[in-house]
């Protein structure tokens, strides 16, 4: 046990000398009173978080199974992204012909320099937030690590009309198995990169994707 | 071909948690209030914040609920804060991260450079984090023959202008795009850019994605950290954050050991808190939650150590009423929402934390009996406003009262009985009381509207109190609002006008 270890710790328990020894953490009230899942009908959960993303910039689409395939590859040619990164567990039928695929997966890892000189990426996701319009990945299938969906300048997302949640709470919810159980990595997306900093004008596009598209599936 | 000096010819001013003494704040306002460039940005950014946060938090009718959860899930940590660390350390190290305890600044910065060095790295890529503007790193790192790259815009803007951050949140805020791009074109060798803001960015881009792809080693600092499973948070908008935690095969990650927070249900909270009250977003563009290191499923570093940092914050701990200032989430609303800054920006603070934060935070952490930060709890007008839109509850009146009683025994026991009697802190003493007590501390403000409260004569704050009295002689600082966010937030439901429809589902 390291010198300092022991000495933060000492002070810490110096300086909370005034709570009573026999105080449990779970003693101090935490009242949660907040929202904790939003009851709205679901086609109206669902069209908020296609508002929603679509405010902050993204290209949202919303469309059948059957017509998937087809607006995935009118997606794809509109960018014209022809080195297209594919996480593993995204299913064949979404891949289109006519693109180079770069395949990701255990074994058999692009390295950052092929992920950097792609044109694109294509990936599920394991949920989206209506109440924020956030698209959640946690490197579970169609996502893949987090490289992935960070190097390439397109990212195209789909997003299933069951996945998408009314709100924040029950978001970390749905993640807790993924963290807890399998430490997994979790990141939040709200639209494309964007920074402030000049003059307070937002600008789409400083280090991510700068290209966000997102075609929810019902 | 054009030689890119990654560190600034300039060295940044010193600052109260450099070695040697720093300007009070009335000395360094001055300064500031003379620039009218400055004052011209800061303005036009401040109003835009606040109004944009104003619309963020309108729409979310379980508001005051959450602030109150963040507040007690603050609390909650801070009274048992040696289990939550020690908690803490065992889901790090479970999870296959490396934790270590930094005592002061320069234990934290040893550790970090020791951590590079033995990876060989020349260079780090840094995600912008305050608590390593506090102790330093960059110019500890650069004394080690470390070359640290800042990779927010913002701070890469102050990084290569040799300057220092004047707001928690746009650090650059005191910049215009015609003095970015001379920035750029002189510092990056860009030649050909034009003023508009994506051009700008774009340069950014391309001058930091190599930078991103080549270093051994990502230095971030943390939003928040989870006792009971390890997860650390980073809560950005550019990308370089993802970029920093999740490229290089190193990650060291400094936190202050406030950071910590109980279970992984309680992001619930503080991720409805910070991205409305800081950048005025429903969500901020990207989140990154990690746990410990990749354990071979490739995805993220290898390698993952986590720095706890005291440095002063124990001391805050001890102090019953100062110890609130160690909810701070760093979301800069208090800042955006002070008159006081408003007009001076964040340099006269001389501290990397500004504004009525930094004026709780700066004299605790450095500790009392220094002359500049000393005069910071005095740079304010105590007009509440920073209070009401805080999102964990910080009283920051009430602490800043309460330290001014505590500067003022202070030279008591250095001045004898002639300190004593010394009429501040009488006065200061009473405040004390006021703001400890919600009943009293509406009643003083009302008092202010009605032109009754000592301070202020016709709704307008003639004279500061103390320090800054000097100052407000030639300029008079804003009336108190007429309805103060209390009252404005009672009487919300009421069918006022700010209420909109665009509520979130419970509507
Ligand atoms: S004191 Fe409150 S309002 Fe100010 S930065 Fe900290 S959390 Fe935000």
């Amino acid at each position: 046990m390291s010198a300092a270890r022991e000495e933060i710790l000492r002070r810490v328990r110096r300086s909370t000398r005034d709570v009573p020894g026999a105080e449990h953490p779970d003693d101090v009230p935490v009242e949660r009173g907040y929202r904790k899942t939003d009851d709205t009908p679901r086609p109206e959960i669902v069209e908020r978080f296609a508002e929603r993303t679509a405010e902050y910039k993204a290209k949202v689409s919303r469309l059948s199974e059957a017509d998937l395939p087809g607006a995935i590859r009118d997606a794809l040619e509109a960018c014209g992204v022809k080195g297209l990164v594919v996480p593993p567990g995204l299913p064949e039928a979404w891949v289109p012909d006519g693109v180079k695929v770069l395949r990701d997966g255990p074994g058999a890892q692009l390295t950052n320099d092929e992920l950097d000189r792609s044109d694109g990426v294509l990936t599920g996701c394991a949920l989206g937030i209506a109440q924020t319009g956030t698209i959640v990945l946690d490197a579970g299938e169609a996502q893949g690590r987090r490289a992935l969906t960070l190097l390439p300048d397109y990212h195209l997302c789909v997003v299933r009309e069951e996945q998408v949640v009314g709100l924040v709470p029950e978001a970390f919810a749905v993640l807790r198995d993924t963290v807890v159980g399998e430490r997994r990595a979790v990141t939040f997306i709200s639209g494309p990169s964007a920074t402030s900093d000049i003059e307070l004008n937002r600008v789409e596009g400083v280090h991510g994707p700068r290209t966000l598209e997102v075609l929810i599936v019902g | 071909m054009t030689i890119i000096r990654h560190q600034p010819e300039k060295q940044a001013p010193p600052d109260a948690f450099s070695k040697g003494r720093t300007p009070t704040f009335e000395e360094s306002a001055k300064e500031s209030l003379a620039n009218s460039q400055l004052r011209r940005n800061l303005g036009k950014a401040t109003q835009t914040i606040r109004r944009k946060r104003a619309v963020a938090v309108a729409e979310m009718p379980d508001w005051e609920e959450l602030r109150e959860a963040g507040r007690a899930l603050k609390s909650r940590t801070l009274r048992h804060l040696d289990d939550y660390l020690v908690q803490l350390e065992e889901s790090v190290t479970r999870a296959g991260g490396q934790v270590h305890w930094a005592r002061d600044a320069e234990e934290a910065n040893r550790i970090i450079g020791g951590i590079a060095k033995s990876h060989d790295a020349k260079e780090v890529v840094k995600v912008k984090s305050i608590a390593t503007d506090e102790t330093k790193l960059n110019e500890y790192l650069e004394g080690e023959g470390i070359a640290a790259y800042e990779t927010d815009l913002a701070e890469l803007i102050i990084q290569l202008a040799g300057e220092t951050s004047s707001h928690i949140l746009v650090p650059a805020i005191h910049k215009n795009r015609s003095e970015i791009r001379e920035l750029f074109m002189r510092e990056l060798g860009v030649e050909d850019l034009s003023d508009e803001p994506p051009d700008l960015a774009n340069a950014a881009r391309l001058y930091l994605r190599k930078k991103f792809l080549s270093a051994k080693v990502g230095i971030s600092g943390a939003n928040f950290a989870v006792a009971e499973t390890g997860t650390v948070c980073v809560v950005e908008s550019e990308g370089n954050g993802r970029m920093c935690t999740t490229l290089p095969p190193v990650l060291v990650t400094l936190m202050g050991i406030e950071k910590v927070i109980p279970a992984w249900q309680d992001y619930e909270v503080f991720m409805q808190l910070l991205p409305r009250s800081s950048t005025a977003e429903r969500m901020n563009p990207y989140t990154s939650f990690w746990t410990g290191s990749s354990q071979g499923s490739g995805d993220g570093p290898e390698e993952f150590h986590l720095v706890l940092l005291d440095n002063g914050r124990t001391d805050v701990l001890a102090d019953e009423i100062g110890r609130q200032s160690l909810n701070c989430i760093r979301c800069s609303a208090c800042l955006n929402v002070c008159p006081v800054y408003e007009r001076t920006g964040g340099h006269a603070y001389n501290s990397v934390y500004p504004g009525p934060i930094g004026a709780i935070l700066t004299p605790q952490l450095v500790g009392i009996g220094q002359s500049g930060p000393d005069s910071l709890p005095y740079a304010s007008s105590l007009c509440g406003a920073c209070y009401e839109v805080c999102p964990v509850k910080i009283n920051i009146p009430q602490v800043l009262i309460h330290l001014r009683g505590k500067i003022v025994r202070h030279k008591q026991d250095e001045g004898g009985l002639m300190g004593k009697l010394d009429p501040e802190n009488v006065a200061m003493q009473a405040m004390g009381r006021i703001f400890s007590n919600r009943k009293l501390y509406e009643g003083a403000q009302k008092a202010a509207h009605i032109g009754q409260w000592p301070l202020a004569k016709n709704g307008t704050i003639h004279r500061l109190p103390g320090k800054l009295a000097g100052w407000t002689e030639a300029r008079d600082l804003k009336p108190v609002p007429e309805q103060t966010f209390r009252d404005w937030w009672k009487t919300r439901g009421k069918g006022s006008p700010s209420n909109g429809s665009s509520g979130d589902g419970a509507s």
